[in-house]
């Protein structure tokens, strides 16, 4: 199966790949970001590979890793083949200074929660989301969670216990 | 006479009783009808990721547990075979068997809960006590494995926290005789109970093709007729050497899910049979020094165990830099692990892909045009817990 | 011959505290709403098996109006905090407050941004039940516990601690 993806992706999109990888079986594809949605709706449409589940949305943030050079956040979708049973992931980089991509809720209605987690823990933006907002933290905690310069036990609103002292960040 | 269309806004929650929990619910009403339904999450958020990301990978386990607080060993498990795949471990087969025979009364009590609640948001007080009844039975197993009722992490990576007690076989067996004896008395109370059938007959409908726009699973998306479960489609943990049906419904409708939900019970119990007949002998914890702690007989007598224990202990083991997904079939739908290892001892990423929050996103599709009072029904249908919502 | 023989046998003597602490405690209506997992063992404490209602407080009010007992089961996240005070508020009183759990009493594992460090930083606490979660007949304890507790208040103190707040 992957080898038809790879396929796929070469004759249609071959400048959006970057690299690919393969970890303990799991085929990982790097692309481009700006052509995300081209991509997944091409492999939606293509009557053969029929990826239409998309089963998560996730991001990590790489800062202070050696793996921070290609761009310090990541992107993961993770895309399944009903009819294959087959399971890949498509991951994008995005720059640490406003990290934007362009939303697949145009797609899935699905990626619509996944993607609103996705900016209020980590703070990426998803262009052409049609409602963009806080959807787990409180509105008045300002910064984004998972992020690695986000210290672990601080508690910002207003039940602070911590505010004069400031506790060391947690890896 | 001319009529003038208003709607009005109505404020479910956070504290509602047949809310399962802190869910709160923004609805636009235009008289009976919901033009809008909006839910609002987050009142339950724990910072669960990022508390495991901030531990040795032993040590994040138990946050597992008190995500889905129904079915605390569906989500070790799935986080000790992400980290297993991680680290390349493999499992003796005796750990395989016993691993699904729990993950399957896992899946037995959450039905159980979800049956009880479900029932009684629809009027049907004595369900609760019925289901609850046939819990606590599961929560003896339980109990004599890890000492604790709920929050076991029983499942431990490379293997199981310790051997299993010496009556599991009796308990096990006394289960599957009160839960098929349970499951018959809630066909007969509810099944073709009149008022049961109105009020979930054709609420909630979603069509296969929204389940599938939705990324729902579970039950939700099986209800609709797609034939999409993690055990079949992707065995783990040995379930390949099972016997059982997937069941799945056609109109996709609360009705279809409670059918599925029953037949899925039953199709466990077969499963745990089959477990407890044919359990191998063997080891309760893989041996691999440095990765998995020894057991905990040795670390009392043997020199080079208590040095491998007080190691993994205070250091960890250090995971190569790769990221492993592992999906389950939870109780609730498809529940996976994304885990990224960094070269360090610690995680970088543990993403929990929650079946219930993506499940819960389908919620205003579901109640769209429909009475007030379908709302709770559709809540409860999707069977949600909000502690794994929010995490 | 003392005082007590001569009345007669259809009056009991009491203080007016004992009388109606004894009514109250034994008629506590918990407030039924329930955080996270250990809202589950409580539900487990009402159901069939344990059978809370041996101890009179069975009839769970699922409105803070009418209840005057809150079990605060489950972590309490900062979210949820303002609301947790305003139900807390809108209970009449007297009113009790049982946390239940590790996470109600003190964040419990989750020592991290979202969690409140302990429900008694936003409101007064009587009995705290440890565990994670806490077994049926530990949270049985503790309500019988604040019975106890309940027994021995006194009208006056109560009064005088109403009139500050108020
Ligand atoms: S104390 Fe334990 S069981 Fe209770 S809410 Fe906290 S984590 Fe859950």
């Amino acid at each position: 199966m992957e080898d038809k993806i790879r396929e796929f992706l070469n004759s249609r999109f071959a400048d959006a790949l970057i690299k690919e990888d393969n970890f303990r079986d799991q085929q990982s594809f790097h692309i481009k970001p700006e052509c995300l949605v081209d991509i997944c709706q091409a492999l939606m449409d293509d009557a053969d590979l029929k990826i239409k589940y998309l089963s998560d949305i996730t991001s990590l943030d790489w800062l202070g890793h050696e793996q921070e050079k290609d761009g310090r956040f990541e992107v993961v979708y993770n895309l399944y083949s009903l009819d294959h049973r087959y399971r890949f992931f498509i991951k994008v980089r995005l720059p640490d200074d406003k990290p934007r991509i362009q939303s697949l809720t145009s797609l899935w209605s699905g990626a619509n929660w996944m993607e609103r987690e996705v900016y209020d823990l980590m703070g990426i933006e998803f262009e052409g989301h049609p409602d963009l907002t806080k959807i787990l933290t409180p509105d008045e905690l300002e910064g984004y969670p998972l992020r690695k310069d986000f210290p672990l036990t601080w508690e910002q609103p207003a039940f602070s216990w911590n505010k004069d002292d400031p506790p060391e960040v947690v890896k | 006479m001319t009529t003038v269309s208003k709607t009005v806004e109505l404020n479910m929650g956070p504290q509602h009783p047949s809310t399962h929990g802190v869910l709160r619910v923004v609805l636009e009403l235009d008289g009976e009808r919901v033009v809008k339904a909006t839910p609002v999450i987050g009142y339950l958020h724990t910072g669960i990721e990022k508390t495991m990301e901030s531990k040795l990978y032993y040590k994040a386990l138990p946050a597992t547990d008190r995500m889905d607080y129904l079915s605390p060993m569906s989500n070790n498990l799935g986080f000790c075979l992400a980290v297993e795949k991680l680290m390349d471990i493999e499992i003796p087969e005796k750990v395989k068997w016993v691993r699904v025979c729990l993950a399957e009364l896992t899946r037995i009590k959450s039905h159980l809960a979800w049956v009880g609640t479900h029932a009684l948001d629809l009027g049907a007080m004595s369900m609760l006590l019925y289901a609850f009844r046939e819990r606590e039975s599961i929560i003896d197993v339980y109990e004599a494995c890890s000492g604790q009722r709920m929050m076991s992490s029983y499942i431990r990576i490379g293997g199981l926290a310790q051997e299993l007690p010496e009556d599991f076989d009796k308990l096990v067996r006394k289960v599957i005789k009160q839960v098929a004896q349970g499951i018959k008395d809630y066909e007969d109370l509810l099944t073709n109970n009149e008022i049961f059938i109105n009020r979930t007959k054709n609420v909630a409908v979603i069509s296969a093709a929204d389940a599938l726009d939705y990324s729902l699973s579970g039950p939700m998306l099986r209800g609709s007729g797609v034939n999409y479960d993690v055990r079949k489609a992707n065995p783990y943990s040995g379930y390949e050497y099972f016997d059982f049906e997937i069941p799945l419904g056609k109109n996709g409708d609360a009705y279809d899910r409670y059918l599925i939900r029953l037949e899925e019970m039953r199709q466990s119990l077969r499963i745990i049979q089959q477990t407890i007949d044919g359990m191998p002998e063997g080891p309760y914890r893989a041996h691999l020094p440095g990765i998995v702690l020894p057991p905990k007989e040795d670390v009392l007598y043997k020199m080079e165990s208590m040095i491998f224990h007080f190691k993994i202990i205070t250091e960890g083991f250090k995971a190569p830099c790769g990221g492993v997904y592992q999906a389950i079939e939870a109780p609730k739908g498809e529940l996976g692990f994304y885990i990224q290892g960094d070269g360090t001892n610690k995680p970088n990423r543990v993403r929990v892909r929650p079946p219930s929050f993506i499940n819960l996103a389908s919620l205003p599709k579901l109640v769209e045009g429909r009475l007030f009072s379908d709302v709770v029904c559709a809540i409860g249908s999707i069977d949600i817990v909000l502690g794994e919502v929010d995490r | 011959m003392g005082l007590e023989e001569k009345i007669p046998d259809s009056i009991i003597l009491t203080t007016l505290d004992k009388m109606v602490n004894w009514a109250r405690k034994r008629s506590m209506w918990p407030f039924g709403f329930g955080l996270a997992c250990c809202a589950i063992e409580m539900i487990s404490t009402f159901a069939a098996h344990f059978d809370l209602a041996r101890y009179g407080m069975e009839v769970m009010r699922p409105s803070p109006r009418q209840a005057d007992l809150m079990i605060v089961a489950g972590r309490v996240s900062m979210k949820m905090a303002p609301v947790v005070r305003t139900l807390y508020e809108q209970m009449p009183n007297p009113k009790w407050v049982i946390s239940m759990g590790a996470c109600a009493s003190c964040g419990g594992v989750f020592n991290n941004y979202a969690i409140l460090q302990g429900v008694d930083r936003i409101i007064p606490v009587d009995i705290y039940v440890p565990g994670c979660p806490p077994r049926p007949e530990q949270l049985m304890d503790g309500i019988l516990k604040l019975q106890q507790k309940v027994e021995k208040e006194s009208l006056k103190d109560k009064r005088e601690e109403w009139g500050r707040s108020a």
